[in-house]
């Protein structure tokens, strides 16, 4: 009999939900004692309660709370959702490429990794000349934050593949094109899909962020936050709206994690 | 027995003088000749790191050689590796379809051959599972179809079940054997059990330290069908003896 066990449901909801309600406390505690004046503290730290009746309700209201927020929500999940489906497709063709010729990766490799390090915000002013302040630049964000792990991770699996695999397809004689589609493409999968998830959760980041700099073109949830940090009495609102990017965030990266989980769980050996 | 007839021409397998030294200056094979007959099955013992594997690499392209010459049909060739080496992203099924499928045959007819060499294998029932699924034994058997598929002359093992526990290799032994006089394949085939030689082999080589060359040949003349209890026989361990000693040589 095994001695490992998978923990119980019980306790894989239980303990995320007690650390939930451990800083929940600490928060009410910091804000409480933090604050001699009670409208200072709200217009500072509101209480979590706070955030929810002052920020989030009314729920169906065409100016304040949900609603708002919601329709600043659609633009950056647009953008998200097209950053990343560029980052992933243009990502795999790089990493195909750097993979088929040893120049190609000398060459390119690299800036792959200037890509990631480059402070992007530091760069703004010369994305907005070169792609505008509408859509184009924000997708233009969004993907430079998003390849990098679709780059590497992609690579690192085409480069993995089993030596004794590749001497299998070259006993079978077979063209440089059959080898990739076959073997590498296959092999690679499993960390591909890895790339996948962490850009999903990386494309959100650029997409809030190119609303916070690109205000043009159609305002995402990065301009509400930023217009609501502006003014102290919109703290709550501003906090609803972070909550909610984030929850935006933590749903890309289940779904993402679910359908690439899918893809691989018959045959992959780490379930 | 079929009649020998001219030796050239029944020749699965001829090296001739073959020589191989690495880049680095090491000399793996010296002048090394060795020839399989089709129909015969061949086993080369030796100590580990001689290059049975290099010279199996050779055989089939897989390497150059630096002199000599290599005289095999690479177009109707099995290579049998130590690992199973199925693709863990396909079925069964479909790694036995794999060389065929690579090779080009049409999805009808390969799925036809796949099917007769899981049943060959006894696979038969764990068409659509996925390898992660399979114990040792049956990814061995399971590469062991995929090489069948094609039904090629020459079958290249290099010691495909030195993984698996002695009960399991017996068991594969006596498959491989009855496959071997079934489907007509000549057989070269490296392992480092002795007794695993004998009892496959009509011819056992024994291989010396690198740099790798033949030094002893032994006949094995057991008829075929080999029952599995001929292992227990006195003039069965009277060979193994033999083998042994000249591997003793070898090592030296």
């Amino acid at each position: 009999m095994s001695r490992i066990r998978r923990p119980s449901l019980r306790v894989n909801t239980l303990l995320p939900m007690a650390t939930f309600a451990c800083f929940i406390a600490v928060w009410y505690l910091y804000a409480t004692f933090n604050y001699d004046n009670p409208v200072q503290r709200r217009n500072a730290l509101p209480y979590p309660h706070e955030i929810i009746t002052d920020g989030f309700m009314p729920v169906t209201d065409k100016v304040n709370g949900l609603r708002p927020i919601l329709g600043y929500m659609w633009p950056t999940v647009k953008v998200t959702i097209l950053g990343l489906s560029i980052a992933i497709t243009l990502g795999i063709a790089l990493a195909v490429l750097m993979n088929l010729s040893r120049s190609v990766e000398r060459a390119l490799f690299p800036y792959a990794v200037v890509l990631q390090t480059v402070p992007i915000l530091a760069i703004t002013p010369l994305l907005t000349q070169l792609f505008g302040e509408e859509l184009g630049v924000r997708l233009v964000v969004t993907v430079l934050i998003a390849i990098f792990p679709v780059i590497t991770n992609t690579l690192f699996g085409l480069q993995s593949t089993d030596q004794m695999h590749h001497d299998l397809f070259t006993l079978s004689h077979v063209s440089r094109r059959t080898r990739l589609w076959r073997l590498e493409l296959p092999s690679a999968l499993p960390s591909l899909m890895t790339g996948i998830r962490i850009a999903s959760g990386s494309a959100v980041i650029g997409s809030v962020v190119a609303d916070f700099f690109f205000v043009k073109g159609e305002k995402g949830i990065g301009y509400y936050i930023r217009t609501r940090q502006q003014k102290s009495i919109e703290r709550p609102e501003m906090f609803a709206g972070t909550i909610t990017a984030s929850i935006f965030g933590v749903l890309m990266f289940l779904l993402v994690g679910w359908v690439t989980t899918r893809a691989i769980r018959d045959w992959h050996d780490k379930d | 027995m079929p009649p020998i007839a001219d030796e050239m021409s029944d020749s699965a397998l001829r090296m001739t003088n073959i020589s191989l030294t690495f880049a680095d200056g090491t000399q793996a094979l010296d002048n090394l000749n060795l020839n399989v007959q089709s129909g015969e099955f061949v086993t080369i013992v030796g100590p580990s790191g001689c290059g049975k594997s290099t010279l199996l690499r050779l055989a089939s392209g897989l390497l150059a050689q630096t002199q000599g010459l290599c005289d095999v049909d690479r177009t109707s060739l099995g290579y049998v590796f130590q690992d199973p080496t199925l693709l863990p992203w396909r079925t069964v099924r479909r790694n036995v379809e794999l060389n065929a499928e690579l090779a080009g045959m049409d999805k009808p007819s390969r799925l036809k051959a796949a099917n007769a060499a899981i049943e060959l294998v006894n696979l038969t029932g764990n068409e659509d599972k996925y390898p992660k699924q399979l114990s040792g034994g049956m990814k061995m058997r399971c590469s062991l179809a995929r090489s069948l598929v094609l039904q090629p002359n020459l079958f290249l093992f290099d010691e495909p079940f030195a993984a698996l526990d002695e009960i399991t290799r017996e068991h594969l032994n006596d498959e491989l054997l009855h496959l071997f006089q079934n489907q007509n394949f000549a057989s070269l085939f490296i392992t480092h059990s002795i007794q695993e030689a004998v009892f496959l082999s009509t011819r056992v080589l024994v291989m010396s330290a690198r740099p790798g060359r033949i030094i002893a040949e032994h006949a094995i003349d057991f008829p075929y069908p080999r029952h599995p209890d001929i292992r227990y026989q006195s003039d069965f361990a009277e060979i193994c003896g033999k083998i042994s000693a000249d591997l003793k040589v070898a090592h030296s």
